[in-house]
Parts: C-alpha cells; sequence; structure tokens
C-alpha cells in the first residue's frame, strides 16, 4: 500500500514559535522552513511490529512488585490514517508521571513522592483493527516554572511512528473536562479547536471494568492517505 | 489513474506537542536500567561498509547546549536500500539522548546514493529528528557528508540558499570522525525542513 501525505495536513500541528511557551524562546527556529520533496528516505520509516516490546510492557501497574498508589485506568484506542484506516502492528511508546504528579526522570525536582511501585513507562504494538491498549494509573498534574502558579494538566506523552519518517510524532493525551486546559500554554498551542479536541481522551463507560478500573478512548491519527488507484466494483 | 480524494470524510491528524524534559526513563532510558528499543549503534561491527561516526553538540538560540534533546536518524544501507523492520546487525534507525553538555554521538555506516525527486540522484546522508522541550514539533533535518562528491548535484541541497547548506554537511576531522552540530536558532541556524 503506497502513501501520500499532503503538506496541509501539517496545519494541525502548533508553530514552534509559541512565545507563551517559555522553553520555546531560544528553541524555536527562526528561519523559515524549506519545503522537503518526500523521497524514499521519507516515506520509508523503521517498524517494530515483532521486536521490542515484552508481554508485560503495557501494563505500567505491574512492573513492581506491589501495585501503584492512584486510580487505576485503562487507555485503549485505535491508531488511524487520515482516511480512517488503521495502522495495525506499529510501536506506541507512552511515559507519565504518577498519580502524585511526580515523574522518575532524575531532575524533576517537584516535591512529591515518588511511587516505589511506578516506573511510568509503556510500550505496545497495535493489533490488525490498529488497537492498543494500556492500564496504568492516572497522572497527577504537576507545577512548573513556564509563569507564575503554571500547572501542566494531566497527561500521558505518546510517541508513535506509523508507515514512515513522514507519520513520526509525539505528542500528548490529555482527560477531559480538565480546568487547567485554559491556562497552559502546552495545550493551547494548538490553535485549532478541533485539532486541540484530538489531544484529549474520551471517559467510556463500556472501556471501564467494574469494581477495577475507569476506561478511556484515545484515538491517534497520523499522517498518510491512501494513494492507490480507485478499483471499480465490476473489476472485482 | 484517478486518486482517490475522498476529502470530506478525511481524518484530521493528532497534533505534535513537546517530548517534554523527562522521557529519558521511556525512550533512552539506559541509565535507568530499562530495555532500548534503539541506541547509538545503527550497526554492528559485522557489517559490511564503511564504519563512521557522527557527533556534534545542540545548541540554543543563546549559543547554550540543549541538554534534553534526543535525536533520531533514518538512513539506507551501504547499497542504497532501507531495511524497515531491520536486518542482522543493521537498522538504520538511531535514537540518542543528548548529555547534559548538549552532545550525541551515531555509530554506523556510510549511506549509499539514492534515487530523488525528477530522476535526480541524491547523495548520501542520513535522515534526522531533533526532539526537545520547548519544540512542539520536531525539527526534520538531513546529515550530509562533507567528503562527497555527489553533493554538487543533490536535488534536496539545490532547494537551501547557498550560504545555509553548510549547516546540513558533518566535516570529517583529522580523526576520521564526522562533525555536526545542530543550532536551533540564531546565527549559525541549522536547515530545518517541512517534510
Amino acid at each position: 500500500m503506497s502513501l501520500i501525505y499532503p503538506p496541509q495536513s501539517l496545519q494541525a500541528h502548533p508553530l514552534n514559535a509559541s512565545p507563551e511557551y517559555k522553553s520555546t524562546l531560544k528553541r524555536a527556529p527562526s528561519q523559515p522552513l524549506i519545503l522537503l520533496p518526500h523521497t524514499l528516505s521519507e516515506t520509508t520509516g523503521p517498524v517494530f511490529g515483532h521486536v521490542g516490546v515484552a508481554e508485560g510492557d503495557s501494563d505500567l501497574t505491574r512492573q513492581h512488585e506491589g501495585e501503584p498508589l492512584g486510580e487505576r485506568i485503562i487507555v485503549t484506542g485505535r491508531v488511524l490514517d487520515e482516511d480512517g484506516r488503521p495502522v495495525p502492528h506499529t510501536l506506541v511508546e507512552i511515559w507519565q508521571a504518577n498519580a502524585a504528579g511526580r515523574y522518575v526522570h532524575v531532575r524533576d525536582q517537584h516535591p512529591a513522592p515518588l511511587d516505589p511501585n511506578f516506573t511510568g513507562a509503556g510500550r505496545a504494538v497495535t493489533d490488525a483493527d490498529g488497537r492498543y491498549r494500556f492500564v496504568t494509573v492516572k497522572p497527577g498534574a504537576y507545577p512548573w516554572r513556564n509563569h507564575h502558579n503554571a500547572w501542566r494538566p494531566a497527561h500521558i506523552h505518546f510517541s508513535l511512528f506509523g508507515a514512515s519518517f513522514l507519520s513520526r510524532v509525539i505528542t500528548q493525551m490529555y482527560f477531559p473536562g480538565d480546568p487547567l486546559f485554559k491556562y497552559d500554554p502546552i495545550f493551547q498551542s494548538v490553535t485549532d479547536e478541533k485539532a486541540r479536541d484530538r489531544l484529549v481522551s474520551r471517559f467510556d463507560i463500556d472501556t471501564t471494568e467494574p469494581e477495577w478500573a475507569l476506561g478511556y478512548q484515545f484515538d491517534i491519527v497520523l499522517r498518510g492517505r491512501n494513494a492507490t488507484p480507485l478499483e471499480e466494483p465490476h473489476d472485482h | 489513474m484517478t486518486i482517490e480524494t475522498k476529502a470530506e470524510t478525511t481524518l484530521g491528524i493528532t497534533p505534535s506537542q513537546t517530548i517534554g524534559p523527562f522521557f529519558a526513563y521511556a525512550l533512552t532510558p539506559r541509565a535507568y536500567g530499562g530495555p532500548e528499543l534503539a541506541t547509538e549503534q545503527v550497526a554492528t561491527d559485522g557489517i559490511a561498509g564503511e564504519r563512521i561516526r557522527v557527533e556534534g553538540t545542540v545548541y540554543d538560540g543563546d549559543g547554550l547546549p540543549v541538554g534534553d534533546a534526543m535525536i533520531e536518524i533514518w538512513q539506507a544501507d551501504p547499497q542504497g536500500r532501507f531495511h524497515a523492520s531491520g536486518n542482522a546487525g543493521f537498522t538504520g534507525f538511531g535514537r540518542a539522548e543528548t548529555t547534559s553538555e548538549g552532545r550525541y554521538f551515531f555509530e554506523t555506516v556510510r549511506p549509499g546514493g539514492l534515487p530523488g525527486p525528477g530522476g535526480a540522484r541524491q547523495a548520501p546522508h542520513l535522515t534526522v529528528s531533533v526532539f526537545a522541550r520547548g519544540v512542539l514539533v520536531r525539527l526534520a533535518t538531513r546529515i550530509y557528508f562533507s567528503d562527497e562528491a555527489a553533493n554538487d548535484g543533490d536535488p534536496v541541497l539545490a532547494l537551501v540558499p547557498a550560504g545555509r547548506r553548510d549547516t546540513l554537511i558533518a566535516q570529517r576531522g583529522g580523526d576520521g570522525v564526522f562533525r555536526f552540530d545542530i543550532c536551533l536558532q540564531g546565527e549559525s541556524e541549522t536547515v530545518f525542513f517541512e517534510a
């Protein structure tokens, strides 16, 4: 299957020059980007459908002796291309803060407790329908120093490859109705409201498991559209 | 030939967000004892081809090192072939976290040339993604090699203003190492592409 990558789809992304997010001030390129033709270097990419993921990698609540503290959740959804077709056997990597809003990372100095039973890193490979599923705990909101009284809304980082270098994306999944959305310059860096809504997961009672965990659905749409010729139905 | 264009039903893509400062324990977890998907070693010793090392420093607009960036490369093998699933000893894909001094390196084999747009031949190069705190959408660039005569005819380098072309060319030092600094912003800003 051959894919095309219309450049207009990129308009959903934030601008790197988003000055409300202070770290961009010295890190956003000041020169215009140069439009790159899509050669073999861009329309190919690594595929991790069969290697590097162990059975337990998608359950972040079972990576230690005991269970982590916090609200147990299921995060599941489908990885799709722009035509809505599933992207099967593609790697999904996630990482997040613990329920108290603290990352395991050595440079996270937020004075909230680490949880000896929670690292916060997971991996999954999508199935034939493009579906992935993680079990984890809901991450806490946490403060940062972007501006006075700045707090990041609860989020889970997602990293995906898809079919090629062109579909590679790192993003963040948020939780519905978070009161911090309007104060967060990273979330607000996506200026189109519909595009921003695609970063927010959906609570789903049917994904929720009785007596066990709340369920959230989060579909991810990667770049790529069908470029194969239409076939007339009577040809089949 | 008809290209399918059901524009009205096209889904919008999921927007990019920054990798943030705290990715290492998941994406480059060596120091945390976690399993590594990919590393700075793109090819093992057993692979035919010229072994090369590319190294450099990532700088911000003040010329300060960026100590929390992740660099990924993707490349063809010495014959100009891509291996999406990797093969024994060669994946074509590398991933590195910058050190606190902003430094990164990759050890690989020199890629071969490739077909390019309009029948032109592309000079050997690495395809690069730069992720970092403060970078909301990954920055795409390329690493070419200073000792490749084919650079002169490369159709992508030809799109770059002559005065900035050098920012895409790794310079080979006396020790044989290719040096490629990445400047996110400022006077010597690296050329980044809209891909």
